[in-house]
């Protein structure tokens, strides 16, 4: 396969990951907005920064209102990872990598970007949020769904399932991270009512909050949601979880190729890591130090995987 | 542009009845209920538009992908017609490859006078890189899509001759595949040649032009400009069915003296490169030094026989405007016969004489740039308003050798589905030929483009014009 191919169809999916991670952020956000009756800024505020969209926002606006945020999260061009942007690259990645793509999976993606481009033509109102929101996730879930039940599992596969979950484990551990950062008043609030509510908020984010009532009875608080949001394998997104799916999909191409690389011992030792990690050792070392090593760790290997595949020349 | 006089119809004749090749069809047409066939044109447009059978269109922000508008109504050819037509085509093509292997080496017709030497010497297309130097097979245009127009019965013109990168062949596909699929019973009703085999004789085609350093298999890969080229949707499929590596400039580099493309596994030597972007952006170390399409080094490696190109650079020579008038000597030059497809009459407005003449019956010609393509920059002087025939005049003056003209023809027309149901419109059809040391393969039908608006001729897709599925009948 070509290195660009690989490429493409890394950055396809880490688009459509994306996409699909503001959504879920957005819905987070919007339930918080409205459990509170007044002065929302700082819940939309938290929004934009969880999206890493912090410093574009800023140059456009002053203040953070639902639609301003909406808008620049779901429909600016100028945010280059608004839904519509992240889904027009998608499709170009798409468009790119074509041949290495099933017609089913190709279809849906040129769907997904040609109903969401209808779909967000006109400005989003909150009313309309939900159902937008719900659109974006189900496009997404068609995607998913073709490549599930049509792609050979060769190196094509391979390299799109690398591209979603290197975007998930970014996606979760900055959720986690900037929530927990920025919308705590002050250290003295950690296990107050306030602190709960918001770490319930995070779960919900990453579409978690019944999988945890489901795994045991336990309470609602900061540490269980943390560990639960760091290390349980059976959390489609957690990081334990997107790191151990990277690391058998590498495995998967050391395999068919033949060569072991260095993003093969990165991964490995990620993987390691999460495995025999506590949340107890991650509160002494303070969790946001714990996520920010994390999200370079995978940043690294991210960079690391585009050398060893020759994504670019 | 509107015309006003009788022109062919391919279907049917003056008095109402069909033409042979069409009857099976219009008795199909006439039994079917206008909301089925309109709800079918529906479904065919929506069909395009998810598969992304789409192109580009340069400058257009609002629209950057378009359809081609599809007409369910088929084109049809007798196999007779057919017959007579590809021998033509044949002929006519190797007469091209004869003509332009001569021009890079022993320039024969140049000293025999035949054609004119500043017709060459003078020519953008002509490669001085080239000479004395022969591709593999002798083969210069291993694809062609040599146009053609309809005036009658039994006349058929050859409007030109592409022999650089054409393009139109994935409509060709697709529009028998939607075809297919929106009525398979006319089908199994009507014996029509299969298109499909396509894109499996281009690759064996190709094949058969390994280069001397290929051993083994040959490796073939299609070179794109890009996502945003405007038939980036033609060489992606054309890589997919051909199971071919679609590549860009960026992919690919020398590699002891081979040029191989970067693939996840390392870099992977290719034999030969089906290349759809110009010469002149082909290798910046030989062209444009400031292309970033290409492949620096690809022509050293070409001459040096590390690699096929195809279509070979420098085979532009034999398709411009120019060339064209001379093409019936030229056929004879090569092939010592006379030439079994005729030209349109062609006024070259380099030569004083017919410059004249075209200044002074500008009214009646259609004058067209001699490397222009796509219907731009080009006057069709009986819809012109005063204004543009003093423009073009004042032009023609200025660079006589820039252009050539010719009578307005009398196209055919093919009727399309409208919502009053059959209406004849002006149709041409671009075959597409195969050419490699085995011998010449011609696909049978091409691709019909056709003039959606009433009394229009023109057909360019850039211009608004549309396609019809093109059927040529068993026996």
């Amino acid at each position: 396969m070509l290195g660009k191919t690989a490429g493409g169809l890394y950055w396809m999916f880490r688009f459509l990951e994306r996409s699909e991670n503001t959504a879920r952020l957005l819905e987070a956000g919007f339930r918080m907005a409205l459990t509170r009756s007044k002065d929302t800024e700082s819940e939309w505020k938290s929004v934009v920064a969880t999206s890493g969209a912090q410093a574009g926002y800023s140059k456009k606006y002053d203040s953070f209102t639902d639609l301003q945020v909406i808008d620049y999260l779901l429909r600016d061009e100028d945010n280059p990872s608004s839904v519509i942007s992240v889904t027009g690259a998608a499709r170009d990645n798409a468009r790119l990598v074509r041949t290495a793509l099933t017609t089913e999976v190709w279809e849906a993606v040129n769907d997904n970007w040609m109903t969401l481009r209808d779909h967000l033509s006109e400005p989003v109102t909150p009313i309309d949020l939900p159902a937008t929101l719900a659109l974006i996730r189900k496009q997404s879930a068609l995607v998913r769904g073709a490549l599930y039940g049509t792609m050979l599992r060769n190196d094509i596969y391979d390299f799109a399932r690398i591209g979603t979950f290197i975007e998930r484990a970014d996606n979760t551990a900055r959720i986690i991270d900037v929530k927990y950062y920025t919308l705590l008043p002050s250290a003295s609030s950690v296990g107050s009512s306030l602190d709960n509510v918001q770490w319930e908020m995070i779960l919900r984010s990453v579409s978690a909050h019944r999988c945890f009532r489901w795994l045991d009875e336990q309470e609602m608080t900061a540490t269980a949601i943390a560990e639960f949001l760091l290390f349980d394998k059976r959390l489609p997104r957690s990081l334990a979880f997107c790191v151990k799916q990277t690391t058998e999909n590498l495995a998967y191409l050391a395999d068919e190729y033949d060569m072991r690389h260095r993003s093969h011992d990165m991964a490995d030792r990620m993987r390691r890591r999460l495995k025999s990690g506590t949340i107890n050792e991650v509160f002494d070392t303070g969790l946001h130090e714990y996520i920010s090593g994390f999200i370079r760790d995978n940043n690294t290997l991210a960079a690391q995987i585009e050398e060893d595949y020759r994504f670019i020349g | 542009m509107a015309d006003t006089k009788k022109h062919y119809d391919e279907m049917f004749r003056a008095d109402g009845t069909t033409h042979p090749p069409y009857q099976d069809y219009e008795q199909w047409f006439s039994g079917q209920d206008a909301a089925r066939l309109e709800a079918k044109s529906e479904e065919a447009e929506a069909f395009f538009r998810r598969t992304g059978i789409t192109f580009n269109v340069y400058g257009d922000a609002e629209a950057q992908e378009r359809l081609i508008p599809f007409d369910l109504v088929p084109r049809i050819l007798s196999n007779r017609e057919w017959t007579r037509l590809s021998k033509g085509i044949d002929q006519r093509v190797r007469a091209i490859n004869a003509f332009i292997l001569d021009i890079y080496n022993r320039q024969e017709i140049l000293r025999a006078g035949r054609i004119p030497i500043e017709l060459i010497a003078n020519n953008e297309a002509f490669l001085p890189q080239m000479m004395g130097f022969s591709p593999p097979g002798n083969v210069y245009t291993n694809i062609v899509g040599t146009d053609i127009v309809r005036t009658g019965e039994d006349d058929f013109f050859v409007l030109e001759d592409n022999a650089r990168t054409p393009s139109g062949v994935s409509y060709m596909l697709e529009n028998r595949e939607t075809m297919l699929q929106m009525f398979p019973e006319l089908f199994s009703r009507i014996k029509v040649q299969p298109v499909s085999d396509y894109p499996k004789n281009l690759r064996a085609s190709l094949a058969a032009c390994a280069p001397p350093a290929c051993t083994g298999k040959p490796t073939v890969a299609v070179l794109t400009p890009g996502i945003h080229n405007s038939a980036y949707f033609e060489h992606s499929f054309l890589a997919d069915q051909m199971g071919a590596e679609l590549v860009e400039g960026h992919d690919l580099r020398v590699v002891d003296g081979r040029i191989a493309m970067r693939t996840t596994r390392g870099y992977k030597v290719i034999d030969v490169l089906y290349r759809r972007i110009d010469d002149n952006f082909l290798d910046p170390l030989s062209f444009n030094p400031t292309s970033l399409l290409g492949v620096p080094g690809i022509m050293d490696v070409y001459r040096a026989g590390g690699i096929t190109i195809a279509n070979a650079p420098g085979a532009g020579i034999a398709d411009d405007k120019a060339i064209y008038s001379y093409m019936p000597e030229i056929v004879e030059f090569y092939t010592g016969e006379k030439a079994l497809l005729r030209n349109v009459e062609t006024y070259r407005c380099a030569e004083p004489e017919m410059l004249k003449y075209v200044l002074d019956n500008l009214k009646d010609l259609v004058v067209k740039e001699v490397h222009g393509s796509g219907g731009y920059g080009m006057l069709v002087g009986p819809a012109a308003s005063k204004k543009e025939l003093e423009a073009f005049r004042e032009k023609l003056i200025a660079r006589p050798g820039a252009y050539i003209a010719q009578p307005t023809l009398s196209l055919s027309t093919v009727p399309i589905f409208v919502d009053q149901g059959l209406a004849p419109r002006h149709v041409d059809l671009r075959p597409y030929v195969l050419v490699s040391p085995k011998g010449v393969d011609i696909t049978p039908g091409g691709l019909t483009r056709v003039a959606l608006t009433e009394g229009s001729l023109v057909v360019n897709s850039s211009q608004g014009g549309g396609t019809k599925d093109t059927w040529v009948l068993e026996d």
